[in-house]
Order: C-alpha cells, then sequence, then structure tokens
C-alpha cells in the first residue's frame, strides 16, 4: 500500500515540476498534462494492484502438475520377534478358531504388511478411498475400497465397498494407528483379528452440541464370525450390524466416546481344524445363527485439548457372543461325521492405558481376559463323541498382559518395544517380545478419534 | 423390535425436521478467525471455536464434539494451507454436511486470500513439517486480517443476503477501526525494526515480516520437531558470536527449551500469545495485537 501511494507520489512529483512555473497562457496545456498525469498515475495503480494479486495467485498455486493426484501415503513397518512358544501352534483355547490372521508374527527378523492408502475426492458427491496391503509373502489383499458421500446433508453419510466394520472401537483403526503391536484377544477370538466386510453402512450424526450418532452395516458375511470364507452363495445380505456412539467433552481437557454395536450374522458350514481324542486331525463346522455385542469406551486427557507434551488415554472393550445351531464333527468323514445340536455364550473384555510422559515418548498398559462361558455340544451331550474330541472348545479363560514404550520422532515414524505374557493356549504361557517400526511416507494421514 | 423402529425413525425425522436456528452457525478452525467472524457477523451469528490459543493447531484430534459442532455448521473458517490436515478432512468427511465441504460458499480457507510467506522450493519431510502451500499462521499480520474480512463478508452475504446491510455495515465500521489500529500499531512498533528474534517454531512469520523484525533461528531443529539438547548447544554458540535480542515462544509451547537458552545466553524470553484468548489482554482480535507490541516493546526497548 505504502509502496503504491509512494510511486504514484513519486511520478506525480516528477513529471508536474516543469508545468508548475509555467504562465498564464500556458495553464491549459498544463491542465492537460495533469490529467494525462492522473491516467498515468491511475494505470500505475492498476498494475502495483495486479502485481500484488499475481503474487497471491503465484503463492497459492498448486505446487505441481501432479495437484490433481489423489493423497498417497505408503506404510512401512518391520518387526523383531522374540516368542517362547512356536507361533504355528497359536491358538486361544475355549473359543472356536476364526481361521484369521490371530497368530503372532514368525520369530526373528520380518517385515510386516505394507500398506498402500490412496485417497480423494472423486468429485463434489463422492470421496474415495482404497487401502492396499501386501504381505511378507508378496500376496496382495484389500484391505478397504470404499466410497463415501460427501453431498448428504442433515447428518447422513453413505459408505459402500469394503470396509472396517463399525464393532467395537478398535476395529475400525488400521493396525500401524493401533498403541500396542497386536490386536486385543477380544477381536482375535471374536472377530478373526479384525472385521472387514463389503457392505454398505449408513451413518446419522445428530444435531446436538455433544456427539450423538447411529448406523447401521449391511454386508456380505466374507470371513468370521460369518461363515463360509468368501461369504454365502445368496442374493441377500448375510451380515448385519447396528451401532450407536455418544460422546463429548469434560472440562477443558478430557474428551470421551462410547459406543455400542450389534453384529449378527448366520454362518454356514463356517469350518475349523482340530484334533480328536485319538489324535486325528479333523475339520468341524458350524452352521446355525451367531450374534455379538459389544460395549466400548475411550477417554483421551490432555492440558488443555495440547497433547503434544504430554496425555493420557484409556480404551477399553468388552464383548458378549451367543451362537446357536449345529456342529458337525469331522466334515470329511475320516471318523465318521456326525451332526448335533451346539450353543454357547462367550464374552471376553480388555482395558489398556496410554501415557505419552515427555513429548514423544509413550508407555502403555493392557490387560485381555477372555471366559469361554457355557458350551453346550449335542453329540457330546448326547454320548456319541466325548468333550476330548473337541479340545479347543474345553472351558478356559485366557489372559494376556501387556507393556509397551514407544518413541515417534515425528508424526511419520514410530518405534515400539513391547513385551507380552500371553496366556491364550492352555497348555503354555508365551513369552513374547516385539521390535517394531511403523513409517509412513507421502500424505498426511488423519487419525480417527 | 417394529415399534422401536418405528420410534426411531419417528425420533430420527423429528429431529431433522427441527427448525435451523435463526443465527447462521460458524465454525471456524482457529479462536482468530471466530473473532473476527464475530466482529462482522454480531448477532447474526453464532460462533463456535474449534481450537483455543492454548492448542497446537497442527495437533488436534477430531474428537466426537467437534464433530457434532461441525455436523451443524453453515459457514467453515480455517487458516488452510494445510494447517489443519490432520484433523479437518476427518471432520468433513464424518459430519454428514454438505453445506460446508470444500468448493461450497460454506467453506472458507484463509490463506487463499493472502500472499504467504516462505514457500518451500523443496518439499521433503527430512526438512520438518513444512508446508507445501507456505506459512500458514496468515494471522499475526493485521494486513491479512483485513482482506480476509472483506472475503467473510462476501460470503457471509452469500450465505444470509437477508442481513447483508448488517455484514456489509459491520464490516465497514470493523475496517475504519482496524486501518486506524494498523496506523497506530506500525508506529508503535517502529522500535523493533531490525531487532534480531529466536522464535520457537515459525509461528510469527507474519508478524516478524510486517513489523521488519529478524528471525534468526528457531528453537525447534525443524518445523514441528520439538527441540533438542544438541540444537539447543548449538543456538546457544550462534548467541554468544549474533546474539538476538529476545526469544519468543506462543501461548501453546512449553517455555522450557526458551527459558534453557535464556538463562545460558542472557537474552529475554518473551511469552507471545498465539492467538485470540492466548492471554488475558489478546481478548479480540485489536488485544491480540496490543499485546503481541506491548510484550515485544517491553523487553525490546
Amino acid at each position: 500500500m505504502f509502496t503504491k501511494n509512494a510511486v504514484a507520489l513519486a511520478v506525480a512529483a516528477t513529471l508536474a515540476l516543469p508545468g508548475v512555473a509555467a504562465a498564464q497562457s500556458q495553464e491549459e496545456r498544463s491542465q492537460e498534462e495533469l490529467r494525462a498525469l492522473r491516467e498515468q498515475v491511475k494505470q500505475l495503480d492498476k498494475r502495483v494492484t495486479d502485481a500484488e494479486q499475481t503474487a497471491i495467485q503465484a503463492s497459492n498455486r498448486p505446487a505441481s502438475e501432479s495437484a490433481f493426484n489423489p493423497a498417497v501415503s505408503l506404510i512401512l513397518n518391520g518387526i523383531y520377534s522374540n516368542l517362547s512358544q512356536d507361533p504355528k501352534t497359536y491358538r486361544i483355547n475355549g473359543f472356536v478358531p476364526s481361521n484369521g490372521e490371530v497368530a503372532p508374527p514368525p520369530r526373528g527378523l520380518s517385515l510386516g504388511e505394507s500398506e498402500l492408502a490412496i485417497a480423494a475426492n472423486a468429485d463434489h458427491m463422492f470421496r474415495g478411498t482404497g487401502i492396499f496391503s501386501v504381505s511378507p509373502e508378496n500376496q496382495i489383499e484389500v484391505e478397504e475400497a470404499y466410497i463415501q458421500t460427501l453431498a448428504l446433508s442433515y447428518g447422513f453419510t453413505i459408505k459402500a465397498g469394503r470396509f472396517f466394520s463399525a464393532v467395537g472401537y478398535q476395529n475400525q483403526i488400521h493396525a500401524h494407528a493401533w498403541d500396542f503391536t497386536d490386536a486385543p484377544l477380544v477381536m482375535k477370538a471374536f472377530l478373526g483379528n479384525q472385521l472387514s466386510d463389503d457392505g454398505i453402512q449408513l451413518k446419522w450424526v445428530a444435531p446436538t452440541p455433544f456427539y450423538f450418532d447411529l448406523g447401521a452395516e449391511a454386508g456380505r458375511g466374507k470371513s468370521f464370525p460369518a461363515g463360509p470364507a468368501g461369504g454365502r452363495n445368496k442374493n441377500g445380505v448375510s451380515s448385519g450390524n447396528f451401532f450407536a456412539h455418544l460422546g463429548g467433552d469434560l472440562g477443558t481437557g478430557t474428551a470421551w466416546q462410547i459406543g455400542a454395536s450389534y453384529l449378527t450374522t448366520s454362518p454356514q458350514d463356517r469350518v475349523y481344524d482340530d484334533v480328536d481324542s485319538t489324535g486325528t486331525a479333523v475339520t468341524n463346522s458350524f452352521t446355525g445363527k451367531t450374534r455379538l455385542w459389544v460395549l466400548d469406551g475411550i477417554l483421551k486427557w490432555a492440558p488443555d485439548f495440547n497433547p503434544t507434551e504430554t496425555y493420557f488415554k484409556l480404551q477399553g472393550e468388552y464383548f458378549r457372543r451367543k451362537e446357536s445351531g449345529d456342529l458337525t464333527f469331522d466334515t470329511a468323514g475320516v471318523l465318521g461325521t456326525q451332526t448335533g445340536g451346539y450353543s454357547s455364550a462367550q464374552s471376553g473384555w480388555y482395558l489398556q492405558g496410554v501415557y505419552q510422559f515427555v513429548p514423544l515418548w509413550r508407555v502403555g498398559y493392557r490387560y485381555d481376559r477372555l471366559d469361554a462361558g457355557t458350551t453346550s455340544i449335542g453329540v457330546v451331550d448326547s454320548g456319541a463323541l466325548t468333550a476330548a474330541d473337541f479340545p479347543v472348545l474345553a472351558a478356559y479363560s485366557p489372559t494376556r498382559q501387556t507393556v509397551m514404550m514407544d518413541w515417534s520422532p515425528s508424526e511419520f515414524s514410530r518405534v515400539r518395544l513391547q513385551y507380552a505374557q500371553d496366556k491364550a493356549r492352555s497348555d503354555a504361557k508365551d513369552n513374547q517380545v516385539f521390535l517394531q517400526y511403523i513409517v509412513s511416507l507421502g500424505a498426511h494421514g488423519a487419525h480417527k478419534f | 423390535m417394529k415399534t422401536s423402529l418405528k420410534f426411531l425413525v419417528a425420533l430420527v425425522l423429528a429431529i431433522a425436521a427441527l427448525p435451523a436456528a435463526a443465527a447462521l452457525n460458524v465454525f471456524a478452525c482457529e479462536p482468530e478467525w471466530g473473532a473476527l467472524a464475530q466482529e462482522l457477523g454480531g448477532d447474526k451469528v453464532s460462533v463456535y471455536s474449534a481450537t483455543t490459543a492454548l492448542q497446537d493447531p497442527h495437533r488436534i484430534e477430531a474428537r466426537p464434539s467437534l464433530i457434532a459442532r461441525i455436523r451443524s455448521a453453515d459457514l467453515l473458517i480455517c487458516s488452510g494451507s494445510e494447517l489443519e490436515i490432520g484433523w479437518l478432512p476427518l471432520l468433513l468427511t464424518q459430519s454428514g454436511n454438505s453445506k460446508i465441504q470444500l468448493g461450497t460458499p460454506g467453506y472458507l480457507e484463509a490463506s487463499q486470500y493472502v500472499a504467504k510467506l516462505e514457500m518451500p522450493k523443496v518439499v521433503d519431510r527430512a526438512l520438518g513439517d513444512i508446508h507445501p502451500g507456505g506459512n500458514p499462521h496468515i494471522h499475526t499480520d493485521p494486513r491479512n486480517i483485513s482482506k480476509v474480512a472483506a472475503a467473510l463478508e462476501e460470503r457471509l452475504t452469500q450465505l444470509d443476503p437477508a442481513n447483508a446491510g448488517t455484514y456489509h455495515s459491520r464490516a465497514k465500521a470493523f475496517l475504519d477501526r482496524w486501518q486506524a489500529a494498523i496506523a497506530r500499531w506500525e508506529k508503535e512498533a517502529a522500535p523493533l525494526r531490525g531487532v534480531p528474534v529466536v522464535v520457537h517454531h515459525k509461528a510469527f512469520s507474519y508478524f516478524i515480516n510486517w513489523t521488519g523484525m529478524r528471525e534468526v533461528a528457531s528453537l525447534e531443529p525443524k518445523p514441528g520437531i520439538p527441540p533438542t539438547p544438541s540444537h539447543l548447544a548449538e543456538l546457544l554458540d550462534q548467541m554468544k558470536s549474533q546474539p538476538a535480542k529476545v526469544i519468543v515462544y506462543s501461548s501453546y509451547n512449553s517455555p522450557q527449551a526458551a527459558q534453557f537458552l535464556s538463562e545460558r545466553s542472557k537474552i529475554p524470553t518473551v511469552m507471545l500469545p498465539f492467538t485470540v484468548g492466548g492471554t488475558e489482554r489478546a481478548k479480540d482480535l485489536f488485544g491480540f495485537f496490543d499485546d503481541m507490541i506491548g510484550r515485544l516493546l517491553g523487553v525490546v526497548k
């Protein structure tokens, strides 16, 4: 602004001087000159304004031709594992094996799943997200691939495609953003580590000053607790999930959220492997109905909501599942196929706390517990077989205690040391030590609360 | 089950049909834009500021309470230039609110209206948490506030034409007072010209540029990376040969690093409000600049 005026003044002064001393007869000419000057000043003024505008636009210009490309990020992680038990023998006793990726990583040095995430607004109506993981065995898996509406109003959002189901709290969070190396036991036992399904989700956020949402999901039921793997050969919906969350702030430093969800599905021929009383490997299968209730809660505290220096995070979930239907022993008929009724009522929970005690450094503790509850197996009750023919279903309550410490030099990297005493097996205690790095390249991700 | 479902549907419809509140709901990512919206909108707007001057705007959690607020917003005003990249996109996709999505009149990015400083020539995370779009803390130059005020007036008018008159007269009154204040501040801040300053984070670059101070170092070894002992030791050496006159940190920074350097180099520190609400005196935009200049003059003179 000052420069602009100064230029105008200087120009005016320099050019106007000869005209000042002019005689009466020259007045008209000087009038004309003055007009010309005014015009010049105006043009200069315009040029300065234009230059300013150009400067603003230049400073806002996208950095490169790739400005329209989606946000791309790549998560790399690797781990060193020291396990007192062979991870190939991992099982959670008392619970139907989920056939999910529940076992710890292999002993020694190994690469974790590399994750490629691509996301962008497709247009003014939809946003698309694709997250692909490449396993250390060089297999590519679509973890999530969904579209999401942007233009619905009244708090409604629709999501369609493959996505992590909104069952419980941690299930929706990607493994690289978890506070511990591995999933809570409840997720391993009831969701096959982490449940993603092909389907559609409708969510509504209430117009209230505190947070309240309601949602429903309809899915294919492509994996545990549904079955068979890949989903049923069926036109309709095979899996349904309903959820609600309530959340808000307490004072000027505490944020909280509680949630409830109900997942229901009807697995057909959901198989699992076991060993019968004679030591013969058998494959059993379940057909029936499974219902899962989850209550979850999270509380985060940071002074003045500023987590830079220090913060504390408390998180817990309670799972309860009821299954009823038929259990078929030895589907291959090696020892003779037998089918009878089956029902179970089981539960589990975990509670974890993570504390950032100085910038960049965090410590955490987690306690896991599962309760095998009651299971009744028709072919055992009738005396056709014995409980020893279903060893993995024998009542047992697994527990695990975990401590961790991690260091995050920036928002884009983290190194974590974790120790766990895992009593998922009824006959052996597994001491697990993990040393892990997780780094993220590319676009700055935004993490869910 | 059927009755409860009917009840649920009825409840949803009942709440959805509630008449929108009379005032325009403004969701400000940072307090300075909240304060500006309040100046321009008066009682025609209801302003919610998502953050405070005690928070680092780079590190905000997409808390449930923020989603609840953005859900009902008619206008969103944020600094932009990737300052809110870690949390705003999440709020937007979770909001179920089409009025404030990118590209709508309800989405206002303040930094689009000003010339930005510190545009990086090389964009690489090894350089720290740099912003490819330039330094986003544009609110520390009062001339930028004027430019954003003009843009905001336009948006308010577009979204709420019924109250265009109010917005226009309030904007005019504000800008008149603001221009006068800028003239006064420029006079007051004259002794700051050329004063070498150490900053904690590059949070005051626009202020430093406006007042003609000279930023000679920052306590953060790289933008967004907390101060380290080795970097502070280097700074101490630098201060011995080329002493700065003042060490500046903001209301959301821990004072430890600044004090560490201050004790050893005998250079005074000063805490500046990062934005409106950062100190008692910075209760509005005028107080914010009054206090910044006042605090600096207190140690520089």
